[in-house]
């Protein structure tokens, strides 16, 4: 199992690749990172290659290694209520009948293994955590071909170090992951959404009204338009006398109307090939970002403090402005994405807390910095 | 003078003299922490207050180059908090402020030696209260909690500390304070703080920890279901499961935790039960109602003899007493025991009780089973005579066996107690050399002079930076030689 010759298409973030290995197993991956390692090969990942222009570009770059062979279920086990997942899966072809892996449905085409790796997150990561919380064992290849497990398919496990947290959200700089177990969760058999649309000064007081209520949401989002008012739509999912109650009440104390998912939900609020920024902020100062976001608009999870907005104009400026604003809220902003020339005038992460850590950490796991070398904080 | 006795000076000098104890007499209240067989008095033990304090004693044995242990509230079992007699242990007992509760954040900020039940009793003012609840909540420190991902019996619904830790402010094995997370979710970078949760003291101190605050459930409603057999309990829980329910919390005893309990609480469980099940639901009051009698139902079907109702809080908390007293109780019906904790898949459940039985009878010693039926976590105490010749060995072997059993059906070799000391030797059964030595890469980043907590975990550390190699038994940590 080798690599063949690159094609037009086979760029990162716009940087050719001079090759592109598919492996279908662990043990193929393995070969390839061990012979890549030998050939000293800068390496990138790609999954679905829905967000590989997230990060900024790679500082050199040799050989993509591409999931889209390494798939499939490998376990469902449906009593236990977990599966384990090979990478390259996509999450829009999995079923897992009256369960479901609790990961919003992002973009089409999007990968077990990207997701992880990127750690997204939509509306329904207030009730059932992100990818790290529902993550319960992985394989990776180590840079070098080392195979490496860590947790398991048990729920419940303390044995040895979590090294699954540790590569979610790695932006794939410390190895390839080949297999994901998680946890599942039953698919509730109701569900109701409830909105209602105010001006930004009443944010605050109806979030703080929901918080008050023991009705225990899977989503609480707001979505604010450049031009216009905010709207909060609560979601509640559970039994349908549960859900039927629990939706009377959110009316009652939102003063709003049950329907059916806004058509904003669980969607980047920004365009494609825009520039679109993460915002994050301690629940209580949510309603402070989505006021300070003013023209530019914002979206997202206000039930966890995690929110999208896109940049258009002076982008360096409002990037500047916004993470000022994200950062007194106790939170941070990152520029997810941006046209190339944008990524290249901003601070795509800003200040990161740990990072002499963090550099140690991929020091150890990639001596050589073989993996995506500079798509991640502090040139990492 | 030895490098230790310059230590205690020079923080008797930095912390002041009441800070720093090296009375032999005192120095033994620490030799153990909640798993007894194992023993090491301390050469030294430091009472830090805050974590400028913490850091200043870190960094003084980063200087003397010798081992530091961190210990909360002693209640481990797994032997993670046991001293090297050469080193400093570093306790958190004067670290116990809540510096902070901030319910319109569903935060809390502690100090490391806080108690877990402490953190619940300062939110529930403002209706909330913190998750992860350990049956020792009534003692156990948030710092080990984090230390070990501390879990009980609501985190199959809820899940463990890692899923409720915000942030932490760290010593690292350099002696450096660092912040991992915060108060909002997903900083960027790596998620250190998910890889230092769990990490068993071996990654640095935790001096301050931001926690996530839980609103209170409107509703609990508790079902106490007796059955004849742990298989048919078995088959119970696994109908509720697979009816889509997750239920807050379902526990099992089956016999002869039963009889234990009874004896020691006169908990009044239903006379003659192979197995009882406590089957707790919470959250909105409709939602529970429409679940709860599903559930019901489910146990009636699966062939629950008895079925009672918790009609108010003290009903309910008379179900959770025979529980939470078993271990304990289990003193009254044997004169010592082991507690065991290993995980297996829920479906494996009946089998693997089975095998259990097999192997006790077959060493001739009696296991009690209590555990947490909903997410397959095992709590056999495998019960002995240490007067009588030969039974501590052979209740060690089926307590073995046991783990073994777990392995084999695809389980994990703990699921909340952590691997401390006591388990280091069976990582190789559950890991490969090469896992181990991905998980040592880790380890390596933060303390590469292989000073925090050595000997837990891992059964043969190595140096960082060194070619992985084979440890001869005489590299073993002192500690394993103890036991
Ligand atoms: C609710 C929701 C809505 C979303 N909406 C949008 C949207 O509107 N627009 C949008 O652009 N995105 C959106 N996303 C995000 C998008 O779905 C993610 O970017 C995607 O999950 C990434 O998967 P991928 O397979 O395409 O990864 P890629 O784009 O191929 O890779 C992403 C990163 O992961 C690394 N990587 C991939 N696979 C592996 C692996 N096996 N091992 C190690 N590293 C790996 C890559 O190197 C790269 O750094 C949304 C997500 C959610 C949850
Ligand atoms: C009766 C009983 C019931 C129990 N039930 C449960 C249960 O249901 N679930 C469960 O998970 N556990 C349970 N335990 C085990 C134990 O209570 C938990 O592991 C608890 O989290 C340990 O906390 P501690 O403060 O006593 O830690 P200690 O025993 O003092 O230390 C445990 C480990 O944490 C490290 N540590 C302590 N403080 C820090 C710190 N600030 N920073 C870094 N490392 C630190 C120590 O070095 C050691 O490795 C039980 C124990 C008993 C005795």
């Amino acid at each position: 199992m080798r690599w063949q010759p690159a094609g037009t298409d086979d760029h990162v973030a716009g940087v050719p690749a001079r090759f592109v290995a598919a492996p279908a197993s662990t043990e193929e991956a393995s070969e390839v990172l061990r012979a890549a390692a030998a050939e000293d090969l800068a390496v990138v990942v790609r999954g679905g290659g829905t967000k590989l222009g997230w990060g900024p570009p790679p500082r050199r770059l040799d050989l993509i290694v591409d999931t889209h062979r390494l798939t499939g279920v490998v376990e469902h086990a449906a009593g236990d209520l977990i599966t384990v997942l090979r990478a390259g899966t996509r999450l829009s072809d999995l079923d897992f009948g009256s369960q479901q892996l609790a990961l919003d449905s992002p973009l089409p085409g999007a990968t077990v293994g990207g997701s992880v790796a990127v750690n997204v997150s939509g509306p329904r990561r207030m009730l059932y955590g992100t990818a790290r919380d529902l993550l319960i064992g992985i394989t990776v290849v180590r840079p070098g071909g080392t195979v490496a497990h860590s947790g398991g398919k048990v729920v419940k496990n303390v044995a040895g170090y979590d090294l699954g947290k540790l590569f979610t959200g790695s932006y794939g700089t410390l190895g390839l992951i080949t297999e994901c177990a998680f946890r599942l969760h039953p698919v509730p058999p109701a569900r109701a959404v409830v909105t209602r649309t105010v001006p930004t000064a009443g944010v605050g007081a109806l979030l703080a009204a929901v918080r008050d209520e023991q009705i225990v949401p899977s989503a609480v989002e707001v979505d604010r338009p450049p031009e216009g008012e905010v709207t909060v739509a609560v979601l509640v999912e559970g039994t349908a006398e549960g859900v039927r109650d629990r939706a009377a009440r959110l009316e009652k104390v939102l003063g709003g109307q049950s329907g059916d998912l806004p058509s904003w939900w669980g969607a980047y609020p920004w365009q494609p090939g825009g520039t679109g920024l993460k915002l994050t902020a301690a629940l209580s100062k949510v309603p402070d970002l989505v006021e300070a976001a003013g023209e530019t608009g914002i979206r997202g999870s206000a039930g966890t403090g995690v929110l999208y907005a896109p940049v258009t104009g002076d982008v360096p400026r409002i990037v500047e402005r916004l993470r000022a604003e994200a950062v007194r809220a106790g939170g941070h902003a990152v520029v997810l994405t941006a046209p190339a020339e944008v990524g290249q005038a901003v601070d795509m992460w800003g200040p990161v807390p740990g990072l002499d850590l963090m550099r140690r950490v991929k020091d150890q796991f990639d001596p050589g910095h073989h993996f995506a070398p500079g798509r991640f904080v502090g040139g990492i | 003078m030895t490098s230790l006795d310059e230590l205690a000076a020079g923080l008797r000098t930095a912390l002041g003299a009441d800070r720093v104890v090296s009375d032999r007499v005192e120095l033994r209240t620490y030799e153990c922490d909640g798993l007894a067989h194992y023993k090491v008095t301390p050469g030294l033990v430091v009472l830090p207050r805050d974590a400028a304090e913490c850091a200043r004693t870190v960094a003084g044995c980063v200087a003397a180059g010798v081992p530091f242990v961190a210990r909360g509230s002693g209640t481990g079992l797994s032997g993670g908090a046991l001293p090297h007699a050469d080193g400093v242990l570093i306790v958190t007992a004067k670290m116990r402020d809540i510096l902070e509760v901030a319910p319109a954040d569903e935060r809390a900020v502690v100090q490391p030696g806080v108690i877990n039940l402490q953190v619940s009793r300062a939110a529930a003012a403002h209706g909330y209260y913190y998750a992860p609840d350990p049956s020792s909540q009534q003692i156990c420190s948030i710092g080990g909690n984090v230390a070990e991902n501390s879990g009980g019996a609501h985190c199959l619904k809820y899940g463990f500390t890692t899923n409720h830790v915000l942030g932490a402010e760290i010593v690292t094995p350099d002696g450096d304070l660092v912040e991992l997370g915060g108060r909002a979710p997903d900083t960027p970078g790596y998620d250190l703080l998910g890889a230092f949760v769990g990490s068993e003291g071996t990654l640095g101190i935790a001096t301050r920890v931001t926690v996530r605050l839980t609103r209170l459930p409107e509703s609990v409603r508790t079902l106490l279901a007796a059955f004849a057999t742990t298989d048919a309990a078995g088959a119970a829980t696994s109908a509720i499961i697979a009816a889509g329910v997750v239920p807050a919390a379902v526990e099992m005893m089956d016999a002869l935790a039963i009889e234990a309990a009874e004896a020691a609480v006169a908990c009044g469980y239903p006379p003659g039960a192979g197995a009882v099940l406590i089957v707790e639901l919470d959250g909105p009051a409709a939602e529970v109602a429409a679940q709860f009698a599903q559930v019901t139902a489910l146990c009636e079907a699966n062939g629950a003899t008895e079925l009672r109702i918790a009609a108010d809080d003290a009903e309910r908390a008379l179900f959770w007493k025979g529980r939470k007293s078993a271990f304990a109780a289990v003193g009254r019906i044997s004169p010592d025991y082991i507690v065991q904790d290993g995980v297996i898949p829920r479906t494996a459940l009946p089998e693997v009780l089975h095998r259990i039985g097999e192997v006790a009878s077959a060493h001739g010693v009696r296991v009690a089973n209590v555990f947490h039926a909903g997410d397959g976590n095992l709590h056999p105490l495998v019960l002995f005579d240490a007067a009588t010749d030969g039974e501590a060995e052979r209740a060690e072997e089926v307590s073995g066996a046991i783990i073994d059993l777990c392995i084999e059906y695809g389980g994990s070799i703990t699921g909340e107690h952590g691997v401390g000391t006591d388990k280091a030797k069976y990582m190789p059964r559950m890991f490969t050399d090469d896992d181990l030595v991905t998980m040592q890469l880790l380890r390596c980043a933060f303390d590469p002079a292989g000073l925090a907590n050595p000997g837990k975990i891992f059964p043969t550390p190595r140096l960082c930076g060194e070619v992985p190699r084979r440890h001869s038994a005489a590299d073993a940590p002192a500690a394993a030689e103890i036991f």
